[in-house]
């Protein structure tokens, strides 16, 4: 088991829709398919599915028309990349940041990994 | 929607009671998931529900209406997937019109369509007896989701699938659920309907351990690799160290796996009951 922990569901599929709108599969503005349609493709319980969307729609990254469905806001991928960042920031960097403690990588050395990273 | 209230019920031979002043209420718009272990009176319970028995005392009834009476109103309403079924020495079309008139919302487009994610191609002349075992299941699943019964409830529907149709039948019963239908899957394949339920229902020696949702359960248990500190109420050794369910933090939402919320709920029931109706 990995630092990637066991997240709910509905978060899963967030992170991938969140992955869609970064890759621009799905683009500002675009039009998201129905919770029913998004739980007969992926399989998961359509209530699901709607609690994935109520959560993007609280964190802004989509919005309703009425009567019309789901779409992306005009600001989704910067509101996504900001909660990432935040996610990033207390989840993982902590385990990460533990690991270099633990088997004690300076912060020069660091530097250097993630600068030579970076010029790849 | 569907009440079982303060149920017994014995057979007679093995005598004392399978079931204990039962009461469970199961509501439109959920797909229940009831688990058990063997000979905990799942397909007994199942029986009930669709009034093929007859409880000692207590009833099961379909908005108000006791399902023992065998209604027709209520008959045609209730669709039953039995683990094991024979299929008559018919065309597909001639079960189809010997069977359908039961069922006023059957609709043969959803018929169509619930055979095509089955992958059966749309042959209505095929022979029902020259289908292999999977097949057959798989028939009988398409035209009991078609029939458009408010209540489907299936035992060990997975049972006899082959792998590629699993997941077809996970398809299905996303795409075939409603608001206004209440499913529920009796099975001990909980890797198969993990991420389509809505509710989980645990009985175990005539009682129920648990019924809670999966939101419920997300909210008060974490599936998780074991960290310092844990006081778990299961622990699962694996290839990657010690997996435990433990109460969850809060702000801690982890997917619920099924398998050991059986385990931990079996093994420590009344922490599970405790940890569940403490927070009500």
């Amino acid at each position: 088991m990995n630092f990637k922990d066991n997240k709910a569901i509905y978060l899963q599929i967030a992170d991938r829709i969140g992955d869609q709108i970064l890759s621009g599969d799905l683009a500002p503005e675009g039009k998201i398919p129905s919770v029913r349609e998004l739980a007969a493709e992926i399989e998961v319980n359509a209530n699901t599915v709607a609690r994935t969307y109520d959560y993007l729609q609280q964190v802004g990254v989509i919005y309703t028309k009425r009567g019309l469905g789901y779409f992306v806001s005009a600001d989704a991928k910067e509101k996504i990349v900001a909660t990432r960042r935040e996610q990033l920031m207390h989840g993982e960097m902590d385990y990460f940041l533990r690991q270099l403690k633990a088997v004690g990588i300076t912060p020069s050395e660091l530097q250097e990994m993630y600068q030579d990273f970076l010029n790849k | 929607m569907l009440s079982i209230s303060n149920l017994n019920f014995s057979y007679k031979k093995r005598g004392g009671d399978l079931f204990h002043d039962l009461s469970l209420e199961l509501t439109a718009g959920n797909i229940y998931g009831l688990l058990g272990k063997n000979g905990a009176g799942k397909s007994t319970l199942i029986n009930l529900m669709t009034g093929l028995l007859t409880p000692k005392s207590g009833e099961v009834t379909l908005d108000g209406v006791n399902v023992r009476d065998r209604l027709p109103k209520i008959m045609s309403d209730i669709y039953l997937i039995p683990e094991e079924f024979e299929l008559p020495r018919l065309t597909l079309k001639q079960y189809v019109s010997i069977n359908a008139p039961f069922y006023p919302n059957f609709s043969s487009e959803d018929l169509q369509r619930y055979l095509d994610i089955f992958e059966m191609g749309s042959d209505m002349d095929v022979k029902l007896h020259s289908l292999s075992m999977g097949q057959r299941k798989k028939v009988f699943i398409a035209f009991a989701f078609a029939t458009n019964t408010r209540v489907l409830i299936m035992d060990e529907p997975t049972n006899g699938l082959d792998i590629p149709s699993k997941s077809q039948f996970r398809k299905l019963v996303s795409s075939g659920m409603t608001d206004d239908k209440m499913m529920l899957i009796s099975t001990h394949q909980v890797r198969d309907i993990s991420e389509i339920l809505d509710h989980v229902t645990i009985i175990e020696q005539s009682q129920v351990l648990l019924n809670a949702s999966i939101a419920d359960i997300t909210r008060r248990l974490a599936f998780r690799p074991m960290s310092e500190g844990d006081q778990p109420l299961f622990v699962q050794p694996s290839v990657m160290g010690s997996l435990v369910v433990v109460p969850a933090q809060p702000d801690e939402e982890t997917a619920v796996d099924l398998e050991m919320l059986f385990n931990a709920t079996l093994q420590n029931p009344e922490a599970i009951n405790q940890l569940f109706n403490a927070l009500k």
